[in-house]
């Protein structure tokens, strides 16, 4: 019933004019000069469009209301006129040629990657972003955010940004140019951000490069735009715009927590250590096919309870989750902190009896 | 061919005895008119499959959050929809279409290969149903989309993958066959005295149209088989880690795919130049110009395959290259609008049924060409890309463009193929049902894809909940017209009045001169070359 009076308030609403803005009609026109060349781009070709439909549409309803027979209209006989054909050729050709011209421009444009002040490297995996910042020594991976995954099943309590949260956004530096590389670890994923006016598909084995200069501060969101697998619909991106100053304090922060978890991988940790934090490290990353109760998804993604890796030699099941098999991909990209707790508790949550994995057994394994 | 092969044919020496009784007419018939009416109701059928799986993606996507399905079973259905309504519904339709008309508009007997005919449909059951099939396997149906990108569907796809490849390649045999055959009753078959630019629009579309499945599908059948080398014997053409390229499979797939989409609009536009004369009382506004305009749509369709993939990371000449090349094609597709609407100008226009889903077809096909014109803007298509507004375009050209031509035709012929004239008030409730429901499905989904919403996602951030709610709305009283166009059909085959000869005032071509219910055999006598000029379309 709630949905039926927000649908009929949105075909009221399609009537007035300012729902542009909260209904979303158009294109964003974002907040990089690319997006906005695109978007003045985008509006051009539909006006042209829009002009040449109502000459078009114009003329053929004209003709459907005047040269009907129940009017007593006498079919005319006339047919074949070179001069019409090439009229309506060449009138065509001059309006594709002055719509080519801004496009050209604006294409050429935005493939120049050249005046980039950083780079910043993305690489797609089923179903996250990993982000790396090649001079800060920064890594990380964003997943859908808890939150969203939880009310996946549940209509009455959607959070803000269902679907578009995650639990680590990437952060940007305000007014500086910046270039991405975009790779994928696994399947071709595409990433999105409307607002920078940025897609470029993430192939596997190759690198695509993508560049913009964001020029206000804020939090922008886009989509995975290319079908990945099964959780295509839940690998949102979330970038958070900040002044020059705030982006320095993130990266030095973020160094600092980068070298805390490379100690903690040098120290002996007690099984319940271990098995905590695997437990959340099983949820934002394996969960999605193994499922939260090691049941999986059996014969695509096998499970857990039981599972004669688990249960078997520890160097395997190292091996294993290092280096991905089939349609396993790899975590290399975890730390070895993380990689020892997530195998400790595969290896002992579900009913499993296999051994305590260190962080130190997952470096020696690299 | 024999006459022996006649006779087993028929199961008569004598051509004008009437069809074998009983189910074995139809599985030995090699009978242009048997084999079209087969296509037809094998199309028609996989259209309700296929529709059947675009309601249940319609109604996950109803509202926010996952209700009826899994996103796995999600994926497999739009996979399925798709592959479905290309290849079984929309593809055999039209070669359905070609069967029963192209040899009574060219005055020959049947078509030059017939029992190559009956084996190019009887592969069909099969193809579909081992694609069916894979719904039942472990791991279920194909899930990476009709265009099967690679790696998704190679190293990330399930077993049943192995199973699509076999149904392509079967329903690649029955597309070349089906191809030739046309090409040879058009080329060989022809009345001796009917001249190529005597022929009907529907036949000059059709035998372009054969040339780009016959360019097209071979493609295709390489694309599946380097995929299963890939999978299953050790090769790595499209596997960076052993040296390929997964953009590579995308290159070979839109060499196919560009061309295939012509393949399904070449002879909509063929449809709709017969219907929009009749009913207008005017002959064809310029019947060379749509030759020269559906020849070079053709050949520029073989030039501009890369426009789907401006966002793999190709170069920038190779950007601007696809970009001007596919504006290019709005050239000649402009020029066959401006000549319907010519034909209709000045005409004496009627509004029976058939010339209703052709008016519509002009419009809504146009509205598909605009966006089509947009998303070939190569800087424009970075937004445009894999969103729901890319959606909305191929529907407007497959769903209002191909899908309409046939619904059209079928109710223009109709009364040749049966004798019988359908319910004409029922007919019109029906195309306003139809016309209104599907702009409400497809219009909002414009809207989508420019606000930000991916394609082939199963749930959806809640700003794009309303426009999803319409879309739905208006998908499922799309997808309940065709249980009244059902009753439609088989009402008239039952009970309808008989038709006359010539049913619509103003048509033209060879066809309507034979019996209201055409002949088993027609045209044993080709036609005179007095009675080929009075019904040229080209006069
Ligand atoms: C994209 C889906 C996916 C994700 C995410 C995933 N796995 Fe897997 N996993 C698989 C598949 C598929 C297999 C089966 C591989 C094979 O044998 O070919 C598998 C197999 C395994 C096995 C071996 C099980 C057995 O009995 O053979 C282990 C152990 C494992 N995964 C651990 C993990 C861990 C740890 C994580 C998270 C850090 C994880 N997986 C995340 C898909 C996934
Ligand atoms: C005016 C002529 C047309 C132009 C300029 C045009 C252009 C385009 C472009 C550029 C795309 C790629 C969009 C993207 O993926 O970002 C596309 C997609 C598509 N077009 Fe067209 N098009 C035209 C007519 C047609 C016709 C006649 C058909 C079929 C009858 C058709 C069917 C499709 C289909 C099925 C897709 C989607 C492919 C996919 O799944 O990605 N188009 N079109
Ligand atoms: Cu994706
Ligand atoms: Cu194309």
């Amino acid at each position: 019933m709630k949905r039926l009076t927000t649908l009929l308030s949105t075909l009221v609403g399609l009537m007035s004019t300012n729902v542009f803005a909260e209904y979303g009609l158009n294109m964003t026109e974002g907040v990089t000069s690319i997006s906005r060349d695109i978007y003045d781009l985008h509006m051009l070709i539909f006006w042209i469009c829009v002009a040449i439909a109502v000459l078009v549409f114009g003329a053929m309803f004209y003709s459907v209301f005047a040269h009907r027979k129940s009017k007593g209209a006498v079919a005319a006989q006339f047919h074949e006129s070179t001069k019409a054909e090439l009229l309506w050729t060449v009138i065509p050709i001059i309006i594709l040629v002055l719509m080519a011209i801004p496009a050209s421009r604006v294409l050429i444009d935005l493939e120049d990657t050249s005046k980039a002040d950083m780079t910043i490297k993305i690489t797609g995996h089923q179903w996250k972003w990993q982000y790396d910042y090649p001079t800060e020594g920064i890594s990380f991976i964003s997943n859908l955010a808890q939150s969203s995954k939880d009310s996946v099943n549940d209509d009455s309590n959607k959070p803000e940004n269902y679907l578009l949260e995650v639990d680590k956004h990437l952060v940007l530096p305000v007014d500086t140019s910046i270039r991405f590389l975009i790779t994928s670890n696994d399947v071709i994923h595409n990433w999105w951000v409307p607002d920078f006016g940025v897609k470029q598909d993430a192939n596997p084995g190759f690198i695509n490069d993508a560049w913009a200069q964001i020029d206000e501060i804020g939090t922008y969101r886009g989509q995975c735009a290319e079908l990945c697998g099964k959780d295509h619909g839940f690998m949102p991106i979330v970038v958070d715009v900040v002044s020059k100053a705030d982006y320095a304090k993130w990266v030095t922060n973020q160094q600092a927590i980068a070298k805390a978890a490379a100690d903690s991988a040098n120290k002996t940790w007690s099984k319940s250590e271990l098995m905590a934090q695997g437990e959340s490290v099983y949820n934002t990353n394996c969960a999605s096919c193994h499922k939260k109760d090691g049941s999986g998804m059996p014969p695509i993604f096998p499970a857990m309870k039981a599972s004669p890796v688990a249960n078997g030699a520890p160097a395997d099941h190292i091996g294993l989750v290092l280096h991905g098999k089939g349609g396993m991909p790899t975590f290399k990209m975890l730390g070895d902190a993380d990689l020892a707790a997530v195998i400790t508790y595969e290896r002992n949550a579900f009913g499993n009896t296999g051994s305590v994995v260190q962080p130190s057994d997952v470096k020696s394994a690299r | 061919m024999t006459t022996a092969t006649d006779t087993t044919a028929t199961g008569h020496a004598d051509h004008h005895h009437g069809p074998e009784k009983g189910l074995m007419r139809w599985i030995k018939t090699t009978n242009h008119k048997d084999i079209g009416t087969l296509y037809l109701w094998f199309a028609f059928t996989m259209v309700l499959i296929g529709g059947a799986m675009a309601m249940v993606i319609r109604m996950e996507l109803f509202q926010p959050g996952l209700q009826l399905v899994d996103p796995h079973f999600f994926n497999q259905m739009t996979t399925m929809h798709g592959l479905i309504m290309v290849f079984g519904a929309i593809m055999p339709a039209f070669v359905g279409l070609g069967n029963w008309l192209i040899p009574m508009m060219v005055g020959a007997p049947d078509m030059a290969l017939p029992r190559m005919n009956n084996w190019s449909f009887w592969i069909l059951p099969f193809a579909g149903g081992i694609l069916l099939s894979t719904f039942f396997m472990e791991g279920g149906a194909p899930a990476f989309g009709w265009t099967f990108y690679a790696p998704l569907s190679t190293t990330f796809a399930p077993d049943s993958t192995d199973f699509f490849i076999f149904a392509v390649h079967l329903l690649g045999f029955s597309s070349i066959m089906g191809a030739i055959n046309i090409i040879a009753t058009v080329l060989n078959m022809r009345a001796p005295e009917m001249k190529l630019m005597d022929m009907p629009l529907f036949v000059w579309t059709w035998l372009i149209t054969s040339f780009l499945l016959i360019g097209a599908m071979p493609v295709l059948a390489g694309a599946v088989t380097m995929m299963l080398t890939d999978r299953n014997f050790g090769t790595a053409f499209f596997d960076a880690t052993g040296g390929g390229d997964p953009v590579m499979f995308q290159h070979i797939f839109w060499f196919f795919g560009h061309p295939e989409v012509y393949i399904m609009i070449l002879p909509a536009f063929g449809v709709v130049s017969h219907i929009i004369p009749t009913f207008a009382r005017k002959p064809l506004f310029g019947y060379s110009s749509m030759v020269y305009a559906t020849a070079s749509i053709a050949f520029l369709s073989y030039i501009v395959w890369a426009h789907h993939m401006f966002l793999t990371g190709m170069p920038v000449a190779g950007e601007l290259y696809f970009m001007y090349a596919t504006m290019m094609i709005a050239v000649p597709t402009g020029v066959k609008v401006f000549n319907w609407i010519a034909t209709m100008w000045k005409g004496s226009m009627t509004f029976e049924t058939p010339m209703l889903w052709a008016i519509s077809f002009v419009f809504l096909f146009t509205i598909g060409g605009f966006s089509g014109l947009m998303l070939g803007i190569a800087p424009a298509d970075i937004q445009y890309h894999d969103t729901y507004f890319v959606v909305a375009h191929f529907h407007y050209v497959l769903v209002t463009g191909a899908l309409w031509s046939i619904i059209a035709a079928t109710f223009y012929w109709l009364p040749k193929w049966t004798g019988k004239m359908y319910n004409e008030g029922l007919a019109k409730v029906h195309f306003w049902w139809a016309v209104i429901s599907v702009n409400v499905l497809f219009f909002p989904q414009h809207f989508l894809g420019l606000a930000g919403m991916p394609r082939r996602i199963p749930d959806y951030a809640l700003q794009f909940a309303d426009f999803n709610m319409i879309s739905s709305i208006g998908g499922f009283a799309f997808g309940a017209s065709f249980i009244l166009f059902t009753y439609i059909i088989i009402d008239a085959i039952r009970n309808g009045e008989p038709a006359t000869k010539r049913p619509w005032e103003g048509a033209k071509g060879l066809e309507w001169t034979l019996d209201p219910k055409a002949e088993y055999h027609s045209f044993n006598k080709p036609p005179s070359r007095k009675l080929i000029e009075q019904e040229s379309q080209n006069s």
